[in-house]
């Protein structure tokens, strides 16, 4: 049996974070599946890793800039030609603001 | 020996001096496809019509003697996470619905420009999140040594359709071993290299940190050919490193001196004792060729898999986000709203594994759980990369097994996620230190199934994995699926001589055998089975 128990309160804050509605089934095992995974992840902790820069890269990176010219305008078609809906030449999406 | 048994380098230099057309070995990958690919299922799509039409450019071109590469003419697969402009990329997944892509990846460009034949997109494990090419949407792809088992992941497809002989050479990508763990199980080479060194421009992304494409083939050599072809320093890419190339010119028979570390850690329960033994004969055969090899213990080995899924999955939560039903890809039918469209859309599109992934990764990346697990993670991929530097600083290359078994069986592995996730274990912490890692197959386990070795070293150190796998490679050479061949029905191996009746496939020559007369040449017929 492991340490970590996770609520229902937690699946549904995860689920919202990564907008993803589950079934009540789904919860139920995604709840375990996390728990496990976790329990897992806790190892980590038996390092001692105080002093040490967490690494992201392994190697320098630095911004890479360019001027802001649009360079790909006749690949407009082809990228609207993925539109799930569309109109008049936009993306057809529902109202993004309420009342 | 049939066109698709040559190796890519090989096949490019018949095409080039006019032995073989190029017409002559597309024809060739496209007939071993349709005999085979109904059961082993490799490719998700295939472009007959743009792959003819390349083929009579490039045959022209070779005609007017122009100057191309040593892979001109060649087939060639690609993974289905890689965008190809208009042609259909799915990653394996609902979620892209029928997209498809207004720009070409920059590898496969690089590719393109070189003149190889590229044949289709291969099937993998759903947006590169599995390590056995059974979380595809699209159903599994079969290991062309036992259609019982898997191919591995998430490369599958690509290695499958290189070991079948569907292709010359693929591309396949690697977060966690996606390339390397697959060619193992599937007996042929494949390479990750260092980091930054293939452009990730047109590579939809996973674990942006950690992801890499590479080559997978039937030889080192071709591997290193088809590297060079691949690499380049691309503006596009923020993490695209300017460094050296000349991956085939520095191959050499040489590797007297070289100092081979072997991890004492890697080599612990858990590890099938096949595997162990084929991994140590190889290595007696680098000591024969003159390198010294002695033991050392490389640590952290345990504390590479939690960094690895934490990390991936934090890197793949953000990464995912961006297909929320907007703009390309599925969207639900029936929503109220745009919150709604995006939780409809995301949970009717994305398969199981990936949806967990995630939610995990979301989760360590929130607010109060960010200290204690995403940047722990990090914290212990730092250790880790210290690790391995301080093993660079004795060794040479450094030797491992790719996976700790050979191929397991069909539907065995989903029921338990995290005995899965452990199977990486030689894997991930590779892409962790962002070092390149070339997997070799260097011998069979008791059920007659491939086992790769994989040596890993330096970042920018190719040329010294790719010198020793070579050299190893030249001792024991690269071997098809002869004689003893896979029949779907019984998963048996059969031994060599008694053949398969019904219908089998073999992927050395791909020719159907009459029904009783068993395999011989050895084919399979999808459709009998």
């Amino acid at each position: 049996m492991g340490k970590n128990t996770i609520s229902d309160e937690t699946i549904d804050y995860a689920g919202i974070l990564a907008k993803l509605e589950l079934s009540p089934e789904e919860k139920e095992k995604a709840k375990k599946d996390m728990e496990q995974m976790l329990d897992y992840i806790d190892e980590m902790n038996e390092l001692d890793t105080s002093g040490v820069i967490p690494m992201v890269h392994v190697f320098r990176t630095n911004n890479v800039f360019r001027e802001d010219i649009v360079t790909n305008h006749d690949a407009h078609g082809d990228m609207l030609g993925n539109a799930p809906e569309e109109k008049d030449h936009f993306w057809k999406v529902p109202r993004t603001f309420t009342e | 020996m049939e066109i698709m048994d040559f190796t890519a380098v090989k096949l490019g230099e018949k095409i080039k001096n006019g032995e073989i057309g190029v017409r002559e070995a597309l024809d060739a990958a496209l007939e071993r496809i349709e005999k085979q690919d109904g059961l082993l299922h490799a490719f998700i799509t295939v472009d007959r019509e743009k792959a003819v039409r390349t083929a009579e450019k490039i045959q022209e071109e070779i005609r007017s003697k122009k100057e191309l590469s040593p892979l001109a003419g060649v087939p060639a697969a690609v993974k289905d996470n890689i965008c190809i402009k208009g042609m259909k990329t799915t990653c394996a997944s609902k979620m892209l619905g029928n997209f498809i892509p207004a720009y070409t990846a920059e590898a496969v460009s690089n590719l393109e420009q070189a003149g190889a034949l590229i044949l289709g997109k291969t099937n993998m494990d759903e947006f590169a999140m599995g390590s056995t090419t059974e979380t595809s949407a699209f159903g599994p792809t079969r290991n062309p040594w036992d259609t019982d088992r898997v191919p591995g992941g998430s490369s599958g497809g690509s290695c499958a359709a290189v070991s079948s002989g569907e292709c010359s050479f693929a591309l396949g990508s690697d977060t966690g071993g996606s390339i390397r763990q697959p060619s193992s199980y599937c007996g042929v080479c494949g390479i990750k290299p260092t980091y930054g060194t293939v452009s990730r421009y047109g590579l939809i992304a996973y674990g942006s940190s950690l992801d890499q494409i590479g080559p997978v083939a039937k030889t080192v050599e071709d591997c290193a050919a088809i590297l060079d072809v691949i690499s380049s320093h691309d503006a596009k890419d923020s993490t695209s490193m300017e460094r050296e190339y000349g991956f085939y010119n520095s191959l050499s028979d040489d590797i007297r001196g070289m100092k081979i570390g072997l991890p004492r850690d890697y080599f612990t329960e858990g590890l099938d004792p096949d595997v162990k033994k084929n991994i140590l004969d190889a290595v007696y055969v680098l000591r024969e060729k003159g390198a010294s090899v002695e033991e050392f213990d490389l640590g952290y080995v345990k504390y590479a898999i939690p960094a690895y899924y934490t990390i991936a999955d934090a890197e793949a939560s953000s990464n995912l986000e961006r297909f929320d039903g907007i703009k390309y890809g599925y969207r639900a039918k029936e929503y109220e709203g745009l919150h709604q469209l995006y939780k409809k859309s995301r949970s009717e599109g994305f398969g199981e594994e990936v949806k967990r992934r995630i939610l995990l990764g979301s989760f360590v990346l929130s607010s109060g759980y960010y200290d204690a697990y995403y940047l722990k993670a990090l914290k212990v991929k730092a250790l880790i990369k210290k690790a391995w530097d301080d093993a660079f600083e004795k060794f040479d290359v450094v030797v491992a097994p790719a996976a700790p078994t050979a191929a397991p069986k069909l539907g065995e592995s989903l029921a338990d996620p995290m005995k899965m996730y452990l199977s990486d274990i030689y894997t991930v912490s590779v892409n962790l230190a962002g070092l390149p890692g070339l997997s070799v197959p260097c011998g069979k386990d008791r059920n007659g199934l491939p086992v790769g070795i994989q040596f890993i070293g330096n970042c920018f150190e190719e040329k010294k994995i790719l010198r020793a796998g070579y050299v190893f490679q030249k001792e024991h050479p690269y071997e098809g699926v002869k004689g003893g061949s896979c029949h779907a029905a019984t998963g048996k191996l059969q031994p060599e001589g008694q053949g398969v009746k019904g219908g089998s496939c073999h992927a050395a020559t791909g020719k159907l055998q009459p029904e009783g007369q068993g395999v011989k040449g050895g084919s399979c017929h999808g459709k009998i089975l």
